[in-house]
């Protein structure tokens, strides 16, 4: 066995591996955690609830 | 319920403002360089010549301002989406002064004429230990701060921030082995083709880890929080996460058709280089459509304008990519301003556009503010620089297209029908066409720029207070 059929080992590994994940991400098992996941950007509200930095009333272009 | 302890927002305001700095002085190289192929007399001394403006013009965009955006929203992403403030962020800062002095250094080292020749990977060796040294920093704070975060998850926009931060790591350490000879001169680790590959391998990866991935990463988390809803699948966003992963590694033989490297490598390379197409479309489809039941946003809000317009040019590029790797198109396209076109389009239209978008959205959030200075500014940069885009492209696909033909006709008797100088002479007016285009471009820019000033002038710098995770999950 010479170091092209571990290439070709590893590449076939290449995609069985891709191919679980692919059948993982679309089992039932994993909808709920990628449903939570999905949600993380909204569960952190990064708009400050009024200008808070300003030195000086109306500078804030509406 | 909020902590006393605030989010480590100064690296991502510094990382923030350098986007716009970098973004003008890159571009500017870059409309210089546009203007003296349309008027050679502009090729001064050596150090103002085409051959090294041109090298600065694409470090410049793609390192320093493309950079400055990927630092300035991932260090922004890991830490609002893990609810945590940076790790180590004395080593963040050292990431900021360190990737500027990079940049410096390129701007004197450039010009002077100290390269290495690979492009994109043209600073000496001294720079290139500099680089490494940043960019292990960079992965420490940035994989120290989703260590430890305070969610369960790991949203899928630092995926692909982790991605790109590993990957170019990796490209980098092995394409800049050289053998230094004096402090401004060495001489490649590899030779002949090998060279030539790992090189290819590397200025692919680039293109598919640095302007793809990281950019990737950015949508993920803009693009819902602009359009408020959550990504439109989820799902789709984890597999052709992994299929870019898996599949961009082998692409990078496209760029050596009809070159030394062996055919089977070349038809390999092209073979993964036409599966790109679909985790790439996977990536820009589920951007586009998270708007969904919301399209009537993109009518008043600008900054969404630029991030889905951003989406509409990835999908186009990298069908265009694909299609440019085919042997036989690429015979025609190779070595023509038609791939000038594309790296455009994809390099303006889509990692300028995201970057653009999300920068417009953390600057006022930088100084505790609701918005920019002005939202019809926002509007006029967008039309500008979408004006600026589509003619920058639409004259090189022309002009490349145009090129290609020439170079290949041949008489009945077998000899060229053109000379060389004849297809520079048809390519003119499509140059001052692109250099108009450049033009528009850099001027949007300079509309950002006065009303990044506008926005911060009289405002105090924030930092918002870390929120605590949502309760566990039930």
């Amino acid at each position: 066995m010479d170091i092209n059929d571990f290439r070709s080992i590893l590449t076939v590994l290449g995609l069985l591996c891709f191919l679980g994940i692919v059948a993982w991400a679309y089992s039932s098992r994993a909808k709920k955690g990628f449903d939570e996941a999905a949600q993380l950007p909204f569960a952190d509200e990064d708009m400050p609830d009024r200008d808070v930095g300003h030195r000086k009333e109306g500078t804030n272009n509406g | 319920m909020q902590s006393q302890a605030t989010y480590n927002y100064k690296v991502v305001r510094q990382f923030a403002i350098m986007t716009v700095v970098w973004g003008i002085v890159g571009m500017l190289v870059g409309v210089i360089a546009a203007a003296q192929l349309v008027w050679p007399e502009l090729n001064f001394a050596e150090w103002f010549h085409f051959g090294r403006l041109r090298p600065l013009h694409t470090n410049a965009v793609i390192f320093a301002f493309g950079g400055c955006a990927l630092f300035a929203t991932s260090y922004y992403v890991v830490q609002r989406t893990g609810h945590t403030t940076l790790f180590a962020p004395g080593l963040a800062q050292f990431t900021f002064w360190g990737w500027q002095l990079v940049i410096v250094l390129a701007a004197i080292s450039l010009p002077l004429g100290f390269t290495q020749g690979k492009e994109y990977a043209e600073l000496e060796w001294p720079i290139d230990l500099l680089i490494a040294v940043v960019w292990v920093s960079y992965a420490i704070v940035f994989f120290g701060t989703v260590a430890k975060r305070r969610t369960s998850h790991i949203y899928v926009a630092n995926w692909f921030f982790g991605a790109f931060i590993l990957t170019v790591a990796l490209l980098h350490i092995v394409n800049s082995m050289a053998i230094p000879v004096s402090l401004t001169k060495s001489y490649s680790a590899y030779a002949g083709v090998q060279d030539a590959m790992i090189q290819w391998w590397y200025g692919h990866n680039a293109v598919g880890f640095f302007l793809t991935a990281g950019f990737l990463g950015m949508m993920y988390y803009f693009v819902p929080k602009q359009a408020e809803r959550p990504v439109y699948s989820y799902r789709l966003s984890v597999v052709h996460f992994w299929a870019l992963i898996f599949t961009y590694m082998w692409a990078g033989p496209h760029h050596l058709h009809y070159t030394a490297l062996p055919d089977w490598t070349q038809s390999v390379g092209m073979v993964f280089s036409l599966i790109l197409l679909a985790p790439s479309w996977g990536g820009m489809i589920n951007g586009i459509m998270t708007l969904s039941g919301a399209w009537h946003k993109l009518r008043t809000d600008p900054i969404l304008k630029f991030l889905i317009t951003s989406l509409s040019f990835y999908g186009m590029s990298t069908f265009e990519g694909p299609m440019m790797s085919v042997k036989t198109v690429n015979a025609l396209s190779h070595y023509t301003d038609w791939t000038v076109g594309h790296v455009h389009s994809g390099a303006l239209g889509w990692v300028a556009m995201v970057s653009i978008g999300s920068i417009y959205y953390l600057l006022p959030r930088m100084y505790g503010k609701t918005e920019m200075y002005s939202t019809k500014l926002i509007t006029t940069h967008f039309w500008v620089a979408t004006i600026g885009v589509v003619l920058y492209i639409a004259s090189m696909w022309i002009a490349g297209v145009m090129q290609g033909l020439m170079w290949r006709a041949t008489n009945p008797d077998g000899t060229l029908t053109y000379s060389f100088v004849e297809s520079v002479k048809a390519s003119y007016p499509f140059w001052s066409i692109r250099l108009l285009g450049g033009v528009l471009f850099l001027g949007g820019m300079l509309i950002m720029f006065y009303n990044m000033l506008k926005t911060i002038s009289g405002h105090q710098a924030y930092d918002a207070p870390v929120v605590a995770p949502a309760a566990a999950h039930a």
